[in-house]
């Protein structure tokens, strides 16, 4: 792997210290905020696609080596299915009649 | 459990009894035979336990066509059943297990696992490779396959067969309209055929991105390497949705959980949604290969290089990105509103549009060509105005609007038996006549190949033209009778006469393949058709264990052919061979078979613990297989392969073309 464009220590300590506040921000919201349920659910769940996209770029490498292109289209490629599946069941299940 | 022991054994009705005796009668035939010719060493060290991939490869086949005769002898009996009125043949709940059955096996265990064997033996040698990524892994996706196979074919005998369709539908599919435990085996045989098929498709996506030949950028392969590629991409997108909904399925029926029930806040059709998530996906799974080995047959025989190959491989691209957008269009009758059902009608007739691409193709590279009509071509040729007649009915049930019309018609039944013989099976006999050659070193018989494709070409359209018209009259599908008010009798009765010329032109299959074993002229041509275009026709005629004496640099996109054109030399100098380094056979591969095979069948049989407690049996074969000590292999030493190229296709001559 081509060491100019490895994460360095420090890169390595703010993606830790960024994914620690996240998630005990997640936890605090739901625990103690007053916030209502939907607002709490909207707020965690952005909370966890940063820490996915941190979690993908600061520790797993994906801009990173010379198959960087490769790694990017089949995460991209993956993220488009992912959405497909799940979101596609969930319109196609509720579409016409709701489901109580 | 609510299971009746003395029903384990389902031989009351006479049909059951005799084919429980004559699987007897055979199976002591074949161990006999095998001993008195004192063949089991030789079998389990040649094949068996073989890593080689051409190998695997064939028995792969072997596996698929045993499984061809069980699900053709399930349609010659379901289209029996319906050839006159009020037949009494087989009872409603027969007739049921029955088209289940047939529908299963031959998706699961004759289409895929014949493109397997296909896809065995023929992309190594495509791409200029000795061998698979992961040899031992192949075998063991073998044997887990075989193992699902054998699992849900004990089913008829041990315990009841499935009777709720290949796509078992929640809920009849649930315990709540199908108690007992014949429905298990779908779910749980399945699953473990899945493994199987993550098996391959990861095996070979490794093998096709990081083994080819130097030279051979991801545009010069061949056709049926990238179609294998995609292939292996979709499964691997696909597979895991079916694991999952197998899975949910499983444990509603064995542990009572409700996913799919009906009672407890079950969603009964979330199982279609996941199924199609999956199936849809499924059917180009098993029609991308075939679309390569057309491609490469007509290019062969045609002598012509293949029209459009650029356009060809984003056809095969852009539909498997539209083969996950299309799941909808099974069941549009849901009800689910004209919005999603106008959104998937539009991508479903989107699809078309590449498949289109991918005909004109054809003709395109057939025109102008000197059409040569060996056995191969004379099946592509047939391929295409059938594989047409599929997909242009397909656009049709495509239609939203007017699917409601042929919904759960012999309509359906016509068109997908038009898209998945019509595609699949006219490919993948044109693939066996093409490429047996090259692997057994004699062509199959050209008189009996014609009986065997005209047989069977006019008794598949025979037996499923008129189901086109008998759908439109309303005839429904799974129906297991029908009073002769109807008027349906004559066409069905027209059907079966086709079922029966199919399967007269399947024994002409099966007498030519043991007739030209022992009668047809041997030949060591490497170039076995004289107009081969891709690499495996540089490998001696039949191919070595180790493919390449030495692995080709390739210069261009059909390079055999390139190398013809050009006068380059075909051959190498002997000096650069060297010891080949191959892969030990391996015993657990077969261990694991019978592993997954006692686990299956304890957790259709709803031992919950003990099922459970099953599983460590496979895991117990990956610990052996990590912590023994690792296998290095063994070398052929290069005075052997010299031998073995001067032998075999030695004649450094090439046909002019």
């Amino acid at each position: 792997m081509s060491s100019k464009t490895h994460a360095s220590g420090v890169g390595n300590i703010v993606g830790y210290v960024l994914g620690l506040i996240l998630t005990f921000a997640a936890v605090w919201i739901v625990l103690e905020s007053s916030l209502a349920t939907s607002m709490k659910w909207t707020i965690i769940s952005i909370f966890a696609i940063i820490q996915a996209g941190l979690q993908l770029f600061m520790f797993m490498h994906m801009s990173e080596g010379e198959d960087r292109d490769a790694k990017v289209v089949h995460t991209v490629y993956a993220i488009f299915m992912g959405i497909i599946v799940v979101f596609g069941s969930i319109w196609v299940m509720t579409a016409g009649h709701p489901i109580g | 459990m609510d299971i009746k022991w003395d029903q384990i054994l389902i031989i009351e009705e006479p049909i059951m009894f005799w084919t429980f005796i004559g699987l007897i009668v055979s199976s002591i035939g074949l161990v006999a035979g095998l001993t008195y010719f004192k063949k089991w060493g030789w079998l389990w060290r040649e094949w068996l336990t073989s890593t080689d991939a051409k190998k695997v490869g064939i028995m792969y086949i072997v596996l698929a066509i045993v499984m061809l005769v069980r699900g053709g002898i399930d349609a010659l009996m379901m289209k029996y059943q319906t050839a006159v009125p009020e037949n009494t043949f087989l009872s409603s709940q027969h007739f049921n297990e029955v088209f289940s059955a047939h529908g299963t096996i031959m998706i699961f265990f004759m289409a895929m696992p014949i493109l397997f064997g296909i896809m065995n033996l023929v992309v190594p040698l495509q791409i200029g490779a000795r061998d698979v990524a992961f040899p031992k892994l192949n075998l063991l996706g073998f044997w887990i396959t075989t193992a699902a196979a054998v699992l849900y074919n004990i089913a008829f005998l041990v315990g009841g067969s499935p009777d709720a369709g290949w796509t078992s539908y929640f809920p009849l599919a649930g315990k709540e309209f199908t108690p007992g435990i014949g429905n298990n085996y779908y779910y749980v045989a399945l699953q473990i055929s899945g493994f199987g098929s993550m098996i391959i498709a990861i095996n070979f996506m490794v093998t096709i991105l990081k083994m080819r030949a130097p030279g051979m950028g991801l545009f010069k392969m061949p056709m049926f390497t990238w179609t294998t590629l995609i292939t292996c991409l979709i499964m691997i997108i696909a597979f895991p949705i079916f694991t999952i909904a197998l899975l949910a399925g499983m444990l509603d029926r064995v542990f009572g959980s409700h996913f799919f029930t009906v009672a407890d806040g079950g969603l009964d059709m979330m199982w279609a949604n996941l199924f199609w998530l999956w199936a849809h996906p499924e059917v180009y799974i098993v029609v991308l290969p075939a679309f390569g080995i057309i491609s490469e047959v007509v290019a062969t025989f045609s002598k012509k290089r293949l029209y459009g190959y650029h356009s060809m491989v984003w056809a095969v691209i852009v539909i498997s990105v539209f083969s996950l957008l299309v799941w909808v269009h099974h069941f549009y009758t849901m009800g689910v509103g004209p919005t999603v059902n106008s959104v998937f009608s539009i991508t479903t007739l989107a699809i078309a549009v590449p498949t289109g691409i991918k005909l004109f193709n054809w003709l395109f590279t057939m025109r102008k060509g000197r059409i040569a009509f060996e056995q191969p071509m004379l099946w592509a040729l047939g391929f295409i105005p059938t594989f047409l007649i599929g997909g242009v009915t397909g656009v049709m049930l495509g239609m939203a609007s007017a699917d409601f019309q042929y919904h759960n018609t012999l309509f359906l039944v016509a068109h997908f038996h038009y898209t998945l013989v019509g595609g699949v099976v006219y490919a993948v006999f044109a693939a066996i006549y093409y490429w047996w050659p090259k692997f057994f070193g004699f062509k199959l018989n050209h008189k009996l190949g014609n009986w065997h494709f005209w047989l069977f070409n006019v008794g598949f359209n025979l037996s499923f033209f008129p189901l086109f018209f008998l759908g439109l009259d309303g005839a429904a599908r799974r129906m297991y009778t029908y009073s002769a008010e109807t008027g349906f009798g004559p066409l069905y009765m027209l059907s079966f006469i086709g079922t029966l010329l199919i399967a007269a032109g399947v024994v002409f299959f099966v007498i030519n393949m043991v007739y030209s074993s022992l009668k047809e002229k041997r030949i060591t041509d490497r170039d076995v058709w004289g107009t081969g275009r891709t690499l495996e026709w540089l490998v001696p005629t039949p191919v070595p264990a180790y493919n390449f004496a030495v692995i080709p640099k390739v210069e261009a996109l059909d390079e055999v052919w390139h190398r013809k054109e050009t006068g380059k030399a075909l051959a190498f100098d002997e000096k650069e061979i060297k010891d080949i380094h191959m892969p030990s056979h391996s015993g657990l591969p077969f261990y694991m078979f019978v592993a997954f095979f006692i686990s299956g069948f304890l957790f259709v049989w709803e031992f919950q613990a003990l099922a459970i407690a099953s599983l460590a049996l496979p895991f117990l074969g990956m610990a052996i297989n990590s912590f023994t000590s690792y296998d290095e292999g063994y070398y052929i030493p290069a005075k052997e392969v010299i031998e073995t190229e001067r032998k075999g296709g030695g004649e450094q001559q090439w046909k002019a073309k």
